[in-house]
């Protein structure tokens, strides 16, 4: 099993969409929340990913989709 | 020696000893090396700190590595010029430009890659590794020859030639990735979970992110141990930013300047300015945007100490100033025709901002400022050849120079008696 740490930013319209327990509903994934700050026009939730590797990546893959930011917890790597 | 103590959450404060990590292991929060100041104060004196050597180095006491055992290419004590010309034009009577092109690698990032390849050899890592579009990779390559380490450089495969060269020659293992910047954002993180790498920017980030601290402590000892009354920093990630702030109040804390309530502004180009844009909408959630902007050595899109800068910004009464990619150009050439440095594009945002806060009133002509100018121009040529060609094309005569500047100013100079 995989662990991956990231942070769900949430765009104003995704914000009331239960897309965390969609994810754990539709793919082999255990989603552990960690910190989170939601407010009514926008949210971020950082949160552990446990699962196959396949299924992590196809699971962020879905959220991706539905339009949501997802980026390691540590935020832009690639600096100048 | 060195007073480091533990890593502390910066969000639930937990805390863990000095590690290679770089998150809570509870919160994913980021974390932060803090040190022990009772004994700091007790030992640390302006006598000791001028005693040392004339480098970033003399500060090793405020840095997580003893002294004796650091990977040094001769990083710091970069000049502090009274910007006099500058100043005058633009109704700054005190104002001071730290010269951070000076470094080895031509940029202040060798301050955090020493620091971050210290520990990455203390720790026993072989292999050093960062993802960077110019100055990091830069510098990692330059250290990691230094210590006689191996080093992966992860670039995009889009990299113009000059920048490739100014890494290539330290013969690291330059990695070209074929992918958007997210997809080499990614990659780089999964890299970093699997290989046993010093990723200097990633897990040895709290040690790494310790050496921008040494501009601030250069600066109050340029100035003969006092601090400003304003700082102007380009924001990027905002590490540099936060750590200038986190400086100027240690060194107050251990009573070796006076508190004098500096002032953080911090400065982007608009075509990334994700801090700037939530300090404009008085909130402290950034908001991740798509870089587009010449000033790429600022192009975070999603910056790791982005809420750190703002609240920094907040509790410092600072401003954010975002400047368009014009102004960038403009701002270059300012600070090249008025105080002979060449910058790079982000010393380009740090000078139009400049000129932006004056603008606005919320610079005082009398405050003591000081403008952090963080990389070399020669980096970040493309950004203004366009725009710079020779004043006068003549023929090998004098009739030929006389002809085409009388042309171009009028009247020609005085000969010789």
């Amino acid at each position: 099993m995989a662990k991956q740490r990231v942070k769900f930013t949430f765009p104003q319209e995704l914000i009331k969409e239960p897309i965390i327990w969609q994810l754990s509903r539709d793919f082999q994934l255990v989603t552990n929340i960690r910190r989170a700050d939601v407010t009514e026009d926008r949210g971020w939730v950082v949160l552990e990913l446990e699962g196959e590797m396949e299924e992590i990546e196809r699971g962020v893959q879905w959220v991706v989709e539905r339009g949501v930011r997802v980026d390691p917890v540590a935020g832009d790597i690639v600096e100048g | 020696m060195s007073f480091a103590k533990n890593l502390r959450c910066r969000e639930c404060g937990r805390v863990y000893p000095l590690d290679p990590m770089h998150v809570c292991e509870f919160c994913f929060g980021p974390l932060e090396v803090v040190y022990d100041y009772q004994a700091l104060r007790r030992s640390l004196t302006r006598e000791r700190i001028e005693r040392g050597p004339l480098s970033m180095w003399r500060y090793a006491d405020l840095l997580p590595c003893p002294a004796e055992t650091v990977v040094d290419i001769g990083t710091g004590y970069t000049p502090l010029l009274r910007a006099a010309h500058l100043g005058r034009l633009l109704g700054l009577e005190r104002l001071y430009v730290k010269n951070d092109c000076q470094n080895p690698t031509w940029s202040f990032k060798d301050r955090v890659v020493s620091v971050a390849v210290t520990k990455a050899r203390e720790f026993e890592f072989g292999t050093l590794a960062c993802a960077s579009t110019g100055n990091l990779a830069n510098s990692v390559a330059a250290h990691a020859a230094r210590a006689g380490m191996d080093a992966f450089v992860f670039i995009p495969a889009d990299l113009e030639q000059g920048k490739i060269v100014g890494s290539a020659v330290y013969g690291p293992t330059l990695v070209a990735v074929d992918g958007s910047y997210d997809e080499v954002n990614r990659l780089c993180s999964e890299l970093s979970d699997k290989y046993p790498w010093a990723f200097v920017n990633i897990n040895v980030r709290p040690y790494y992110a310790e050496g921008s601290k040494t501009l601030a402590y250069e600066v109050c000892e340029q100035l003969g141990w006092q601090a400003p009354d304003h700082c102007l920093v380009p924001l990027a990630s905002g590490s540099l930013y936060t750590k200038i702030y986190k400086g100027l109040k240690e060194l107050a804390w251990l009573g070796l300047v006076e508190w004098r309530g500096t002032r953080m502004s911090g400065a982007q180009a608009t075509g990334c300015s994700p801090i700037v844009e939530a300090w404009e909408r008085q909130s402290f959630n950034i908001k991740p945007q798509r870089p587009n902007t010449i000033a790429k050595s600022l192009a975070i899109g999603n910056p790791a100490d982005g809420y750190y800068a703002l609240k920094a910004m907040a509790q410092s009464g600072g401003y954010g100033v975002a400047v368009s990619d014009d102004e960038v150009v403009e701002g270059i050439k300012l600070l090249a025709e008025t105080e002979g440095i060449f910058a790079e594009t982000a010393g380009g945002v740090v000078v139009a901002a400049l000129k932006r806060l004056v603008e606005q009133g919320q610079l005082g002509s009398q405050e003591l400022v000081v403008a952090f100018i963080t990389g070399a121009g020669l980096k970040t040529q493309e950004a203004v050849a366009s725009r710079l060609q020779p004043s006068l094309a003549i023929q090998p005569s004098i009739g030929s120079f006389e002809e085409a500047l009388s042309e171009r100013a009028g009247a020609l100079p005085a000969t010789r008696k």
